[in-house]
């Protein structure tokens, strides 16, 4: 017996788990992976460079809150067989269902403008012009869906989550102090005592941890991927591996700047990269290759939940499994967001940076309503059945809830009088 | 002729809207029941979300207001 072979059968079991995983394994890590998008990396990029390492005990609390806001979207999918669109419109009636699907709708679409200004900054940092990355990326995010089967789909979006992990080699370049991280990032303080400045970049990172588009995205992708009541179990797995990664991927991009950009202030993650270039080549070129991933990742599943959204409500065809001549409608939604958002971002002094703001404002609106609907809707016992809501998930969720409403609400509102919180 | 174009341009765009505006007039009718019950949790938690939605109206109005201004 070979050694290789001697391995694998020594480590079999573990071996065909791993294997098992990866087959099972897609929406949760993928829209966990595509939460940190292009906004943000910049959000992390900025905390690291503004507080070091000190605010990395407050990430790894952010872990729990997505797994549980995103593992009820898995129980809802898969035993209603709905997306939450659909289910709001059911449950909740025409008022509260065209108000869900509207602001869905305008809220992904302006954060699909963002992540198109992320990607064209970070591959402008490589000398492409902004044309040419956003005429590639449509054919691309194209060409992902146009072979007909969800499967398929989630695989290619799978690679494209993995390299997003790019920033874990990326912090290893820098040699950061282990003791150091750990010192100053595992036990819970404020770097400089609780100010208004501190706040507001904990508001930022809550608002970057769940978005609404994250609930109506992985839910529908459950409905899409066929899975059932007995899939929930792996499917909370993929959840749970989604959040460990997501939270991964943030932590490392606060130990880079943390590390090499300490004191700069930081504007966008493509003004990161370009100081890194300034410091270690590699080091700027991961984090402009991992910003152009992010915000394709982050664009791939945000026009799938808007197309989604529109089709379970219209009666569309809406499935990845289906030809384009089969959904005409829900591929032309996808497409027509991928298009109409990448020309914004090529209109001579289109303001990009009030779209920015006008997206942490929107996605507030629609936030607190379609948490509220989830936890409404796993409590529903006609359809939940034995998959409802515990009166101990209840509790978690509904804590996790009200301060992600109050914590999103103050971010909305800072943005939109900076000088309140001053 | 080309008024005979223009009416029929004119017709097809009346028919593109008059079938949505019907496609979204059967979705109200299909949803218009809620079909979740009532419970008092629902209610409360429903008339909060209309406050909630009452006062980020007013604070975007003001911002607009004084933006304006």
């Amino acid at each position: 017996m070979n050694s290789f072979a001697r391995i694998y059968y020594n480590y079999r079991r573990i071996a065909k788990t791993i294997i098992l995983f990866l087959i099972i394994s897609g929406p949760g890590v993928i829209v966990m992976l595509a939460d940190n998008d292009a906004g943000g990396i910049t959000t992390y990029a900025a905390t690291g460079a503004k507080y070091g390492y000190g605010l990395i005990w407050f990430l790894v609390l952010l872990l729990p809150v997505a797994y549980y806001v995103q593992e009820m979207t898995v129980r809802l999918g898969a035993v209603t067989k709905r997306g939450h669109a659909e289910a709001i419109f059911s449950a909740f009636g025409p008022f509260w269902g065209w108000f869900s699907l509207l602001d869905l709708a305008l809220t992904d679409w302006l954060t699909l403008v963002t992540e198109f200004i992320g990607m064209t900054a970070a591959l402008s940092i490589f000398h492409v012009p902004p044309i040419m990355t956003i005429i590639v990326v449509a054919v691309v995010m194209l060409l992902m869906v146009l072979q007909g089967r969800y499967w398929t789909w989630e695989k290619i979006a799978l690679v494209f989550a993995a390299l997003n992990l790019i920033y874990i080699p990326g912090a290893f370049i820098i040699h950061p102090s282990i003791s150091n991280i750990l010192h100053q990032g595992a036990i819970p303080h404020f770097p400089g005592g609780l100010n208004n400045d501190i706040f507001f970049f904990l508001m930022a990172n809550i608002g970057t941890t769940i978005a609404p588009w994250m609930i109506f995205f992985q839910q529908s992708a459950v409905v899409d991927k066929g899975l059932q009541e007995k899939d929930i179990a792996w499917e909370k797995v993929d959840t749970f591996m989604g959040s460990v990664f997501t939270i991964m991927v943030a932590t490392f991009i606060i130990v880079v700047t943390g590390t090499v950009l300490r004191g700069v202030q930081i504007e966008s993650a493509a003004q990161a990269a370009i100081k890194l270039m300034g410091i270690n080549k590699y080091l700027g070129t991961f984090l402009a290759v991992g910003l152009f991933d992010a915000g394709f990742l982050g664009a791939i599943c945000i026009s799938l939940a808007s197309s989604w959204a529109i089709g379970e409500v219209f009666g569309w065809a809406h499935s990845l499994n289906y030809k384009i001549r089969e959904a005409p409608w829900f591929y032309g939604a996808y497409l027509l967001a991928i298009l109409t958002a990448g020309s914004v971002v090529l209109i001579p002094g289109a303001p990009l940076v009030l779209i920015t703001l006008f997206v942490q404002v929107i996605a507030v609106t629609l936030l607190p309503a379609a948490l509220v609907f989830l936890i409404l809707l796993l409590n529903n016992e006609e359809t939940m059945g034995k998959y409802k809501n515990t009166r101990w998930q209840n509790t978690i969720t509904t804590m996790i809830v009200v301060v992600i409403i109050i914590l999103s609400t103050l971010y909305a509102v800072s943005a939109l009088f900076p000088s309140l919180f001053k | 002729m080309s008024k005979g174009m223009r009416v029929t341009l004119s017709q097809r765009i009346r028919e593109f809207f008059l079938k949505r505006f019907r496609k979204i007039r059967e979705i109200n009718k299909r949803y218009e029941k809620s079909s979740i019950k009532m419970t008092p949790a629902v209610r409360i938690s429903l008339l909060f979300l209309r406050i909630y939605l009452i006062f980020l109206v007013v604070v975007l109005v003001y911002k607009f207001v004084t933006l304006v201004r």
